[in-house]
């Protein structure tokens, strides 16, 4: 690839993006050994795919609820995620006050606590014997294996990512433009709505992205606090690994419906995050 | 009525105080770091104080107890970035501040239209912000300011990032917009104080260095960050019969504008042009001698600066080719006494 005298070679100076990278040969084999370490087994699911089953069992009837409940609940997880992590993301970029490391730490842990435990930590929140259980039964609302139980759990996961995102967005955004706002006599939920939020658009939309496909993969949290109920709370993951023991075919289809969504929606997060505004 | 400030930010070692009369105009000069940009986030109210108030036409901005955020103040901040919202049409920036004060669309694109006139830049109306120069989008930049109808306007280097072609309309166009109103104007150009300031302010190390009318500042300057500004050697010292001695035990010959007594702290200012430079001491002359060690050379157009430490002699190019000076040559510089001014400080 790159060779020892890469400033000198004239072929490279014509080339608009080849600029002298400093990189050692050797680092793009293992590169490429990595990004084959990824794309292998998706190419592994595409070949082991049944074609001529496929239309079938795609569109079977448990498929199709499980597809159907996926996209209604990780979209209104995502909603719940812009709703709820957006004040998040503002109040960790721009405001400080004690604490507010421990703060970022605690928000972001969901990313890498085992979905399971926080299924657990859903189920003893909101669950019958959990610690609001008593009050949300006192107000006739039962959460726990309900479909409002996948919005949370996927919420619950999905979450960090978003506010992640945002903030990083609104950090090299900075706060000039604010300033100015500010001194024009922007009161400061005029400057939120007419300044902040278009200024960091994109990468609020790749936060809602990577939030929405979180959501769309999650399996641990899911079960151990919805269960596995077709219709209800049996989501696409949960019904691929059902699938898996009785029709390994039907779960090697799904899949490959997931990573297609997956795909779309990788492409659609790196669109939507042009370079930021400067 | 007017501005008044009296403020101190003990992190920054900032203690300044200022004021300024109904319709002037105030530049604040002093090297980097000295508490300009710190002035101006006070005024904002981008900065709080440990201690001080300000008002502004009467009104309190901020005190011991009180503050007011900076969209209640009615002081509008012009970065040295135009800093024009990227999102917004250049017509929506300029309609940004009536829009905010809760005009209709229709009226604050209207009000926009004018001040976009009054910038000369009514064509730019329809552009993004990213198609513009940069000497245009501070035009932009000073129209939206102007459309807040701010009571002060804070400028911060307004032409530092501007090409020099685009730098004199620019200065042109302020001139006529801050015309009678109160605005606080930092810069490093002597030129941008001369032409749009009524009244200057040094500030060194966060505090008030001097103060005065522009005029008196470029001709009487009592720092030497002014007098470098204004071009000018500047020697302080303590006043002896007939001139000073300066910290270094050097004597300069001088006359004072008025009577000066002995032993009061005194400065001798020069101009660079009355320097005469030689390459040995000249014997017997009535001038003053001060042995120098050249630091630099600064060639301009037919002359050459030459300086020796904080001070400098400008001599015609020829000579000093003559005289094969580098750094560190060891020269006299000479200077008549009646080259040097004499006041007290």
């Amino acid at each position: 690839m790159t060779g020892i005298r890469p400033l000198t070679a004239p072929e490279r100076v014509r080339r608009p993006r080849a600029g002298f990278s400093g990189l050692p040969p050797w680092l793009f084999l293992v590169a490429a050994l990595g990004a084959l370490f990824i794309l292998l087994p998706l190419a592994a699911v595409v070949v082991r795919v049944d074609w001529s089953r496929f239309p079938e069992l795609v569109t079977s009837e448990s498929s199709i609820a499980a597809l159907k409940l996926s996209l209604t609940t990780s979209a209104a997880a995502t909603a719940l995620c812009i709703v709820a992590g957006t004040p998040m993301a503002l109040v960790l970029a721009r405001s400080a006050f004690p604490g507010q490391q421990v703060l970022r730490a605690l928000v972001l842990l969901p990313l890498v606590l085992p979905p399971v435990v926080g299924g657990i930590a859903l189920l003893y929140t909101f669950g019958r014997q959990g610690l609001l259980g008593g009050t949300l039964r006192a107000l006739g609302v039962e959460i726990a294996f309900s479909t409002t139980a996948v919005v949370l759990a996927q919420t619950f996961v999905a979450l960090p990512f978003l506010v992640l995102s945002l903030e990083g967005a609104l950090r090299s955004a900075g706060g000039r433009y604010e300033a100015v706002a500010a001194t024009l006599g922007a009161s400061p939920t005029t400057v939120l709505r007419r300044v902040t939020i278009p200024l960091v658009l994109p990468g609020l939309l790749s936060g809602a992205v990577l939030s929405f496909a979180r959501a769309l993969g999650e399996f641990g949290a899911t079960l151990t606090f919805a269960g596995s109920l077709q219709g209800v709370t049996r989501t696409l993951p949960l019904e691929i690994y059902l699938q898996r023991e009785t029709d390994p075919d039907a779960a090697v289809a799904l899949s490959l419906v997931l990573v297609a969504v997956a795909v779309l929606v990788v492409g659609l997060a790196h669109r939507s995050s042009p370079p930021a505004f400067r | 009525m007017g501005f008044a400030l009296q403020a101190a930010v003990r992190a920054r070692r900032f203690d300044v105080a200022l004021s300024m009369g109904d319709g002037e105009t105030l530049a604040v000069l002093g090297p980097n770091g000295a508490g300009k940009s710190t002035l101006l986030a006070l005024a904002a109210g981008l900065l709080r104080a440990d201690a001080g108030s300000a008002e502004l036409d009467g009104r309190s901005l901020f005190g011991p107890r009180s503050f007011l955020p900076p969209h209640r103040r009615g002081v509008c901040l012009l970065p040295q970035e135009p800093l024009l919202f990227p999102h917004l049409s250049v017509l929506d920036n300029v309609a940004f501040a009536p829009r905010s004060a809760g005009e209709s669309r229709a009226a604050s694109r209207a009000s926009a239209r004018g001040w976009l006139a009054e910038v000369e830049a009514s064509e730019l109306a329809d552009k993004r912000p990213g198609q513009l120069s940069g000497g245009q989008a501070q035009r932009v930049a000073v129209a939206r300011a102007l459309a807040a109808r701010p009571s002060l306007l804070l400028l911060d280097e307004p032409l530092a990032s501007i090409d020099a072609a685009a730098a004199p309309g620019l200065r042109r166009m302020l001139r006529r917009v801050l015309a009678g109103r109160n605005a606080v104007i930092v810069t490093h150009d002597l030129l941008d104080a001369l032409i749009l300031a009524d009244t200057v302010t040094v500030l060194e190390e966060g505090k008030v260095a001097e103060a005065g009318s522009t005029q008196s500042v470029v001709e009487r300057p009592r720092s030497s960050f002014a007098a470098g500004l204004a071009g000018l050697n500047f020697v302080p010292g303590t006043s002896v019969p007939s001139g000073l001695v300066d910290a270094a035990g050097r004597r300069l010959e001088a006359v004072s504008e008025t009577p000066l007594p002995a032993g009061v702290p005194a400065a001798a200012v020069f101009s660079p042009r009355a320097v005469s430079v030689f390459p040995a001491a000249p014997a017997g002359s009535p001038r003053n001698v001060l042995r120098v060690s050249v630091t630099d050379l600064e060639p301009h157009g037919e002359f050459v600066t030459v300086r020796a430490g904080h001070l400098s002699a400008e001599i015609s190019t020829s000579a000093a080719a003559e005289l094969d000076l580098g750094p560190g040559s060891e020269v006299w510089f000479t200077v008549k006494a009646t080259a040097v001014t004499l006041y007290p400080l």
